[in-house]
């Protein structure tokens, strides 16, 4: 039988053991800040990332590669934690409640859950927000993007060395129609700092041709979805394209590693628009292994409600990640209101 | 610098991928591909292959002339192959038409009432809006592919059965 996460609890003995153990702890490992964030403790050194968090008769921890973590982090923040769960890997991450954030350890991992080991705290967003961008801006080299692909960035190891604010303050483009339309989100072009991607050389760059009668122009609206992606200066960041009520197109480019294993709180569906993507299915509560989905272009494919997914893309290749914002999905689907997968046939 | 080939599916060309089941059903990963679909559909025929409750997306082949539609909300396609032009006019009773609460794309019988706004001609990954309160039909020249963000409505298609990948 599963256990319950062990939940913190604010007494004053906690609070004064915690500045306690505080006030114990080094300042900074390989030049890196360590952080708290309740009570989970985190710190980062040459290689790795480290956090420990408590369990009834003591502390656990777990080791995370650093450029994996930071690749994670960056995604939570530019996302704002996302639709549902970001597992960093099989044991740390954290779960959106939409205002609210859980951070997690072991939680959705059976053997640190069922054997009681799991801890799981709760944190306004904003707060949380505030202290992983600051891990975040502490913890970034100079010269490490943990938006791009590996081949296209320096490395995240070693000792600190100084920072990469720019690359670290990139967030999700909002659009309200569609890119282009006056008012909203603009495109993409060299003069908006986006040239072509290396690995899209070979995508046309023609636009569609409109012709407006007089007294329509402006009125007419389309642009080169294809062209836009090919000028993605990120991998797996998805990006509004379109919008019709709580439909939201949220095409990404994609290249390596899925940087997180997205646990899924609704529905969510995947058209491969070009190359290739493998995905690594699981299930969302205990993380044991449930399918491998093989997309190529044109393959249309449902990520159920109740599992995880991670992607592998060997060349950077074109997703549409279609995404359904109807505001009390998550709770139909814990209350049972929908079943987890979308259309019975 | 290595070249690289970003690889786009058409009618002509394309592979389907797959799904391999570890501990689950193959049928919720609700599988199809578009090319697949279009090359055995009807001109025109609007065949949802993503559904998360009203909402679709539709996999269209586009052949000569289709019949006008509208709806009472955006609708937007992308030419996945091929190339489509896109007529609209300007509805003069919109709501005559697609009446706000009736989700979906709806056809117009016969010419539809209003300004002509003009054409656009989309190529592969080319995308359009298709505006709310204008009517708009498709010209293609050659067999092409489209899909379609839209609500399901009296022209959407379901035949899961058909299209999507069963146990074997």
């Amino acid at each position: 039988m599963a256990q319950q996460p062990h939940m913190k609890t604010k007494t004053k003995s906690a609070q004064e053991l915690r500045s306690e153990v505080a006030s114990l702890l080094p300042q900074r490992v390989a030049g890196y800040k360590v952080f708290t964030l309740g009570e989970l403790l985190l710190q980062r050194d040459e290689y790795f990332v480290h956090i420990t968090w408590p369990v009834k008769d003591g502390h656990h921890s777990h080791t995370i590669s650093a450029d994996g973590f930071l690749r994670a982090l960056m995604r939570d923040v530019a996302w704002g934690f996302f639709y549902g769960i970001v597992n960093f890997d099989h044991v740390f991450g954290t779960r959106n409640l939409y205002g609210k954030v859980e951070f997690f350890c072991g939680r959705y991992n059976d053997a640190y859950h069922e054997n009681g080991l799991s801890y799981v705290e709760v944190f306004e967003s904003p707060v949380a927000m505030k202290r992983i961008k600051e891990i975040l801006a502490d913890w970034v080299n100079e010269g490490f993007d943990p938006f791009a692909a590996p081949v296209e960035t320096g490395s995240a190891f070693g000792e600190k060395n100084g920072s990469n604010e720019k690359a670290i303050d990139r967030y999700r483009v909002p659009t309200r129609r569609m890119p282009g339309i006056p008012g909203d989100s603009p495109l993409r072009s060299d003069a908006t700092g986006h040239p072509v991607n290396r690995a899209f050389a070979d995508v046309g760059q023609d636009d569609p041709r409109i012709e407006a009668e007089p007294g329509f122009e402006g009125e007419l609206h389309a642009f080169s979805l294809f062209k836009y992606l090919s000028r993605s200066d990120v991998t797996w960041n998805p990006s509004v394209t379109s919008v019709c009520k709580a439909s939201l197109f949220c095409p990404t480019t994609e290249e390596y590693i899925l940087p997180i294993i997205h646990g899924n709180d609704r529905v969510e569906w995947f058209v491969q628009l070009s190359d290739e993507i493998n995905w690594e299915i699981r299930d969302r509560e205990t993380g044991r292994p449930r399918a491998r989905v093989v997309m190529k272009p044109g393959d249309v494919a449902a990520m159920p409600a109740d599992i995880r997914h991670q992607g592998f893309a060997r060349k950077r290749s074109m997703l549409l990640v279609w995404e359904n914002a109807t505001p009390d999905l998550p709770k139909r689907y814990e209350r049972g209101e929908l079943k987890p997968w979308p259309v019975d046939f | 610098m290595p070249e690289f080939h970003t690889a786009f599916g058409s009618l002509e060309k394309f592979e389907k991928g797959h799904v391999e089941i570890i501990d689950d059903d193959v049928k919720h990963y609700v599988f199809s591909n578009v090319f697949e679909i279009a090359s055995k559909a009807p001109p025109y025929e609007k065949t949802a292959v993503a559904k998360n409750l009203e909402y679709v997306i539709e996999a269209i082949r586009a052949e000569g002339t289709s019949g006008w539609m509208a709806a009472s909300h955006d609708e937007f396609v992308v030419v996945m192959d091929g190339e489509v032009a896109v007529e609209l006019v300007k509805l003069d009773l919109p709501e005559a038409v697609a009446p706000p609460g009736k989700d979906g794309t709806v056809a117009v019988k016969g010419e539809p009432g209003g300004k002509r706004m003009g054409r656009i001609t989309l190529r592969r990954g080319h995308q359009a809006l298709l505006p709310a309160g204008a009517a708009y039909r498709y010209v293609a020249a050659r067999p092409s592919v489209m899909i379609q963000q839209t609500i399901a409505g009296e022209l959407t298609r379901e035949r899961w059965g058909e299209i999507c990948l069963k146990p074997q």
